[in-house]
């Protein structure tokens, strides 16, 4: 009974993680530019590939594999946002323009050019 | 104190990585963790910030599951905006306070930007960042402060 809980458990997570995979990359391709386009690839890392980690955790169970996927999720969590925000900066060092919808910012905030 | 944590997370990394228990090998693999924790101490560099195991903890047990939560929060909000036929997007800068200070604080808060779909850090300074996000209500709920103010409260010492 409970392996088949956490069967369907597994399932959903790996079924969950590669429909938002499938969607970060439909968005990269629809966004209009580079800065959104990072925002539909941060989905994919962000939560496609940590979902699916956690569903092939629960399938390989309480073995030293599960202790290599979750190591690599938690290599995925600190590097990605850091190669993230090197590419945007080296986007911006460049002169890559972020395309903004509007020249106002809100009220909290001052704009940046 | 942190150095025995290094060495404890060096073998631990170690035996993760070799799979195999035998004698011979859990010595080699301890004698290598030692080295390298020598290493590290003549190079100063499981300091505080090299190695912040002081922080594990709250991390572990209050600011991750908060992430987690804001992660999948923000992701839904993005695969829907790029599910609609019209993608609604209005990209949006904009500068944002931040009241850390440490690095370590800087950094968490850098990063837990960018790891939040919709929202990335294009500049880091030290205690203002530039921030690049896909939609504006995006912009306005980061502007709002609340992950800022946590991690402040994560990084603060016990």
């Amino acid at each position: 009974m409970t392996s088949q809980i956490i069967d369907l458990a597994s399932w959903l997570l790996i079924a969950g993680g590669g429909i938002f995979c499938m969607i970060g990359a439909l968005g990269l391709l629809r966004m209009p530019n580079f800065f959104t386009r990072m925002h539909a690839a941060s989905l994919i890392d962000s939560l496609g590939a940590p979902m699916l980690l956690l569903g092939m955790i629960l399938q390989s169970g309480f073995t030293l594999v599960s202790a290599k996927l979750l190591f690599i999720a938690l290599l995925l969590f600190f590097t990605s946002p850091t190669a993230t925000h090197a590419l945007a900066r080296a986007a911006r060092a460049r002169g890559v323009g972020p395309d903004l919808a509007e020249e106002l910012p809100t009220a909290t905030d001052r704009e940046d050019k | 104190m942190r150095l025995v944590s290094t060495f404890l997370v060096l073998f631990a990394f170690w035996l993760l990585l070799s799979g195999f228990f035998t004698a011979f090998l859990m010595v080699a693999g301890a004698v290598t963790a030692l080295l390298v924790v020598l290493f590290s101490r003549r190079m100063d560099i499981a300091d505080r910030e090299g190695h912040p195991v002081h922080l594990a903890p709250r991390a572990v047990l209050i600011y991750w599951p908060w992430l987690t939560k804001e992660i999948i929060k923000s992701s839904w909000q993005v695969a829907t905006v790029i599910l609609q036929p019209g993608l609604p997007i209005s990209p949006t800068l904009v500068r944002l306070r931040s009241t850390q200070k440490t690095d370590v604080g800087r950094t968490v808060f850098a990063n837990s930007i960018t790891l939040t779909p919709g929202t990335l850090t294009v500049e880091a300074g030290r205690d203002e960042f530039l921030v690049h996000a896909l939609t504006r209500s995006g912009a306005r709920d980061l502007a709002s402060g609340e992950m800022d103010r946590r991690v402040s409260e994560f990084e603060r010492e016990l």
